[in-house]
């Protein structure tokens, strides 16, 4: 028993939400009995969600004494990068759990935008909003108490390993039961595999996918309210972007299969860098047309949105992970 | 830095078949062309994945050039069609990622034509020198008392009144 461990010989186990909507922490408790598994082998002692605990006890903690720390949601404020230094530095292990921590997910799309536009849409243009002053938030406010702080909000949403160092990455919006129940059991059989890795499979979803495929030839991309798909035929040789071909198993092709196109939740594939390029790539490859006109045509008509198409849950961790800024190098002040 | 003094650094991919040895002739016959394009060769325009593009770009670069055999001249019979509709592609995207449309060019150049790539890599070194810096990594860069931001949680933790377990 190392020194970390609990008198009671169980280990440490804390689970953290950034910018995310509450789903990993769902599908966590997805895995149904078994949570008492969980709680048989760790003391929870940070879980916002579902247990009582203090920031402020893990600050006092010794370095490295928590054994297990599953870190879901993208960072996207000064505070939430905070508590991704903190649980860091007191984790053994810590893994990117859920695509907005991996690849910063759905909140990362707010990369297509910046913050000033971000506030300027939500503190005067919803309809919703009733502002006259115009007040937005500060992050220093002076009081007669004192000075008061809110978080900084960045410009750009960061995946957690943009952050700080991350030993795995379990993927999917949200992961599956049956995959968050095989990490843990590797991880208490202590069975990983070479940090770094993503926990997973090394297939496509293709791979899991029932429907049969035959040659891709595409001369018109759909969107999916305008056909009723065909349920014994591959989606997208039927026109409809369907990311299955990008992206990593592990679902069981959950989407596909009740005929409602792959978006891509998993993340790219093994050895592949940039979830949106592998995607451009593989849909060229299959456009039926050899004239440059009809090709745009095709692609401008058949795929309005290709940051929503192809970088749904991967805009941070791309590339290029937001739309261009400012070209001065400078930066944006507050 | 104004944009005069500024040099474009370009990224070329050049097939093996046709543009890089027109890029090769253009040397022979001396003629002159802008020093910007770092040239690569590949086997063929079709070996160009848009991961290549958007890695030049996300690592500095301000432009990049691909360079394949007319369509129909392919030496792998269709391979450079398929660079075309991957062209269409990423420049499809790249508008939605703010990123001019100058800066990314296509260019068919067959292995006679030294002339008409030197010319074409002119025209786009001049366009990207009127466009200015990408210089892409800095989006991402935050600007402000960031540091001290994340600190601070540690900060008032530390002076809030302890509350008896």
């Amino acid at each position: 028993m190392s020194d970390s461990e609990a008198s009671n010989g169980k280990g440490k186990l804390a689970l953290y939400w950034a910018a995310s909507c509450g789903g990993c922490d769902i599908n966590t408790l997805g895995i149904n009995e078994k949570i008492l598994d969980v709680a048989a082998a760790f003391d929870i002692v940070l879980w916002p969600v579902a247990v009582d605990a203090k920031v402020r006890s893990i600050e006092k903690m010794p370095d490295k004494n928590i054994d297990l720390c599953l870190f879901n949601g993208a960072i996207r404020t000064s505070e939430q990068e905070y508590m991704a230094r903190l649980l860091r530095q007191k984790s053994k292990v810590l893994v990117a759990f859920g695509s907005c921590a991996y690849e910063g997910g759905i909140p990362a799309l707010a990369n297509m935008n910046s913050r000033e536009e971000i506030f300027q849409t939500a503190y005067h243009d919803t309809p919703s909003t009733d502002n006259p002053q115009g007040t937005r938030p500060q992050t220093e406010t002076e009081v007669p108490e004192g000075t008061l702080y809110l978080p900084f909000f960045y410009d750009t949403v960061k995946t957690l390993d943009q952050c700080v160092a991350v030993e795995y990455y379990l993927p999917g919006c949200p992961p599956e039961p049956e995959r968050i129940w095989d990490a843990i059991v590797a991880i208490l059989e202590n069975k990983l595999p070479p940090p770094g890795s993503v926990i997973g499979a090394i297939t496509t979803v293709c791979d899991e996918c029932p429907r049969t495929r035959t040659e891709k030839k595409i001369k018109e991309f759909k969107r999916t309210w305008e056909i009723i798909p065909d349920p014994e035929i591959c989606l997208l040789e039927q026109g409809i972007v369907c990311c299955g071909i990008a992206t990593r198993a592990g679902c069981g092709a959950n989407c596909p299969t009740v005929g409602s196109p792959c978006i891509g939740c998993y993340g790219p594939n093994e050895g592949v860098e940039d979830f949106g390029s592998r995607m451009m790539s593989a849909l060229a490859s299959v456009i039926d047309s050899e004239d440059p006109q009809e090709i745009d045509r095709i692609i401008r008509e058949g795929i309005p949105d290709p940051i929503g198409s192809f970088y749904r849950f991967s805009l941070a961790h791309s590339l290029l992970r937001r739309k261009v800024l400012i070209h001065d190098g400078k930066g944006v002040t507050v | 830095m104004s944009n005069n003094d500024f040099e474009p650094r370009i990224v070329g991919f050049f097939c093996n078949w046709c543009s890089y040895r027109a890029a090769d002739l253009a040397g022979t016959a001396r003629i002159k062309y802008q020093p910007n394009v770092r040239i690569i060769r590949v086997m063929c325009s079709g070996r160009v994945d848009p991961t290549f593009v958007l890695k030049a770009l996300a690592l500095g670069a301000d432009g990049v050039l691909i360079a394949g055999c007319h369509p129909g001249e392919c030496h792998y019979l269709e391979q450079n069609y398929k660079a075309m509709r991957r062209y269409a592609m990423l420049k499809h995207t790249l508008r939605f990622f703010g990123v001019e449309e100058e800066r990314i060019r296509l260019q068919w150049a067959s292995a006679a034509e030294g002339v008409q790539l030197a010319q074409a890599i002119n025209e786009m070194v001049d366009q990207v020198r009127q466009l200015g810096p990408l210089n892409w990594p800095a989006q991402w860069a935050e600007n402000g008392r960031i540091e001290a931001a994340i600190e601070r949680p540690a900060e008032e933790h530390a002076e809030a009144m302890e509350v008896p377990a």
